[in-house]
């Protein structure tokens, strides 16, 4: 069989992890194509955050691969590395922006850590980053003056900075009002279509799953994996899991107008 | 014969026919309202082979009466005796399984170690982040080298202003009433032989070459330590810390050395500036108390302070400072994410840097005795 030409965009095999020497997720295996919507969801506690740390390089994983764009990131030297943490961005739950800066400094850092531009070319980016999330007016505000949908939007702006092929998004709506976080659903959404960006979600949040979401793979804590791969809609029609099926059953109703 | 016991509002009274023994249990049964009848007392040491309880007369009950079921129910596992409690409401029944399920399964979590398994692995543990903390910041000072451009040179004069300028005032109060307390006590001695003068010697040399650094050490321990430490320690629960590795920007660049090298610079300045203050402080309580005119005592110091004191005091002094910043930042760096592990990070970053301060003063006393100086 001839190797696919364009690698897709994440290619985890086998992955275990877990923490001193516990393991939380077992053989995890998945691989997410280019442009995809694709959401890890699962109940609290199942490992979602963990697989997330252990995707973008926080934790090594125990055992197991992860490739971006089909260069190895687990195993790769010093070197490549810091090429791939260009590949993606991450927004953190709580935004994780830089406290002692403002947002267009927040924004700016990425680019000027990694790129030749000149300060005259941050500047006009930064503000087009800013825009787009719509945090026009408060590039000068430091991140402990703006609200929680805020500090996600610019969390946001800030993993676009380099304009990444991946985007990671830790539970997005966690803390958000209905409005705000479907509002940060359609940014994704919109980002998709610009850039033909890849996102992966990490969520349990059901309006969004069923709004956004291509593809799903539900983690389960007693099985320590994975129990459900597929569409979400697919998934809660066709599924057998009792899990599955009372995970997605209350969003059903939900999602529907 | 029965048998009752009521306290307050809770009532429990038990008959002995025969084998069996009928508990009646009546009243307001309520675990904030003082004592409840215990199981004990009302069975008063008789030998029932058969327990009936009844609740006929309940009125608002709470987890007071589970406990006593559950000490009822106990004993008759215990001693083997036929327990029934059909005649009790439902809702009591239920709970009381729930109650005997959950002290069935509930395993106490041990998370206790042998003292010497802790002990080691707390050591190897702190050497092993160290080891790794120091050799990076080595590696970002050489990068700093390489690309002064590229530091963060904002953030250093920043934190230049946070930890120096700033720290004038408390700097000042210290060292000047340290020079008055050397005054003090070097006036008891040297009066005895008629060598007041000699205080402004005592004042004069100690300050340059000890206490100068010394104390400016210990407060800046206490007010820049912790602050680093705090800071680092919320970023890193803030995730902060986790957003710059991701994107490859390494954290020690950009927030341990601006912090270190302001430390380092602005600590010397501090040294030298508490001692001018303490040789003040000296001068103030010569001038009223000893009497000494100040241009006297000002010669006097002259005579034996020379520049290899002040040298001795400013090596010291960023010495101190380094050690400030080192153990500020990688406590905070290493912080737990939670408002605890912040805590914690900040007190072990003053006990760490006013220990160290302490160990390095006394190398140096052994190191410049050495060379003379």
């Amino acid at each position: 069989m001839a190797e696919p030409i364009i690698p897709p965009a994440i290619e985890v095999t086998g992955v275990t992890c877990g923490y001193d020497g516990n393991v939380v997720l077992k053989d995890i295996s998945f691989t997410v194509p280019r442009g995809e919507i694709f959401f890890v969801i699962g109940g609290s506690g199942c490992g979602k955050s963990t697989l997330l740390r252990n995707l973008i390089g926080l934790n090594n994983p125990m055992a197991g691969k992860v490739k971006f764009l089909g260069q190895s990131f687990t195993d790769a030297d010093l070197a490549a590395r810091r090429k791939l943490l260009k590949t993606f961005g991450v927004l953190y739950q709580g935004g994780a922006l830089w406290s002692s800066l403002t947002l267009r400094q927040n924004v700016a850092l990425p680019m000027e850590e990694h790129t030749a531009l000149s300060a005259r070319e941050i500047a006009e980016l930064t503000s087009l980053k800013l825009a787009q999330v719509g945090l026009t007016g408060f590039e000068d505000y430091y991140p402990s003056e703006i609200s929680g949908g805020m500090k996600k939007r610019a969390g946001l702006a800030r993993a676009l900075a380099l304009d990444p092929s991946i985007v990671f998004l830790d539970e997005p709506s966690a803390g958000l009002d209905p409005v705000t976080s479907r509002k940060l659903d359609e940014l994704v959404l919109q980002v998709r279509e610009s850039f033909g960006t890849t996102l992966v979600v990490v969520s349990h949040e059901l309006a969004s799953i069923f709004g956004i979401a291509d593809r799903v793979i539900m983690l389960d804590r007693a099985e320590q994996g994975i129990i459900a791969m597929g569409p979400p809609r697919e998934l809660a029609q066709g599924s057998r899991d009792p899990r599955v099926i009372e995970f997605l059953h209350r969003g059903d109703r939900l999602a529907a107008p | 014969m029965p048998e009752s016991v009521s306290t307050a509002h809770a009532n429990a009274s038990a008959t002995l026919a025969g084998d069996v023994l009928t508990v009646e249990l009546s009243g307001d049964w309520s675990i904030t309202a003082g004592l409840r009848p215990m199981w004990a007392t009302v069975l008063a040491g008789r030998q029932p082979k058969r327990v009936v309880v009844r609740g006929n007369g309940l009125g608002q009950w709470d987890s007071s009466l589970l406990l006593f079921l559950f000490e009822t129910q106990e004993w008759c596992k215990i001693t083997g005796a036929y327990y029934d409690a059909k005649e009790l409401p439902a809702k009591v029944r239920a709970l009381l399984g729930q109650m005997s399920v959950s002290h069935e399964t509930s395993v106490p979590f041990d998370r206790s170690e042998n003292f010497f398994t802790a002990v080691g692995e707390a050591t190897l543990d702190v050497w092993r982040k160290t080891k790794v903390f120091i050799g990076e910041c080595v590696l970002g000072a050489v990068r700093l080298v390489k690309r002064p451009q590229k530091f963060r040179w904002a953030d250093c004069v920043e934190e230049m202003q946070l930890c120096g300028a700033m720290a004038l005032p408390i700097v000042s109060l210290v060292s000047f009433l340290v020079g008055v307390t050397l005054a003090y006590t070097g006036a008891i001695v040297l009066r005895q032989y008629g060598g007041d003068i000699y205080v402004a010697d005592l004042i004069g040399l100690s300050m340059v070459r000890e206490m100068g650094a010394l104390m400016t050490g210990v407060v800046l321990a206490g007010r820049t330590g912790a602050a680093f430490a705090a800071t680092l320690g919320n970023m890193r629960a803030n995730e902060e810390i986790d957003a710059l590795e991701t994107l490859g920007i390494s954290a020690v660049d950009f927030l341990v050395l601006p912090r270190l090298i302001a430390l380092a610079v602005m600590m010397p300045l501090l040294a030298m500036y508490a001692n001018a203050l303490g040789i003040l402080g000296g001068m103030a309580v010569s001038m009223n108390i000893l009497k000494i005119p100040p241009s006297a005592y000002w010669v006097e110091m002259l005579t034996i302070v020379d520049l290899s004191d002040i040298l001795v005091g400013t090596i010291k002094g960023a010495t101190f400072g380094l050690i400030v910043g080192l153990a500020g930042c990688l406590r905070g760096i290493e912080a737990e994410r939670s408002a605890a592990g912040v805590g914690r990070a900040a007190t072990s970053a003053v006990v760490t840097a006013i220990l160290l301060i302490i160990i390095a003063d006394a190398i140096y006393a052994v190191i410049f005795n050495i060379l003379g100086l």
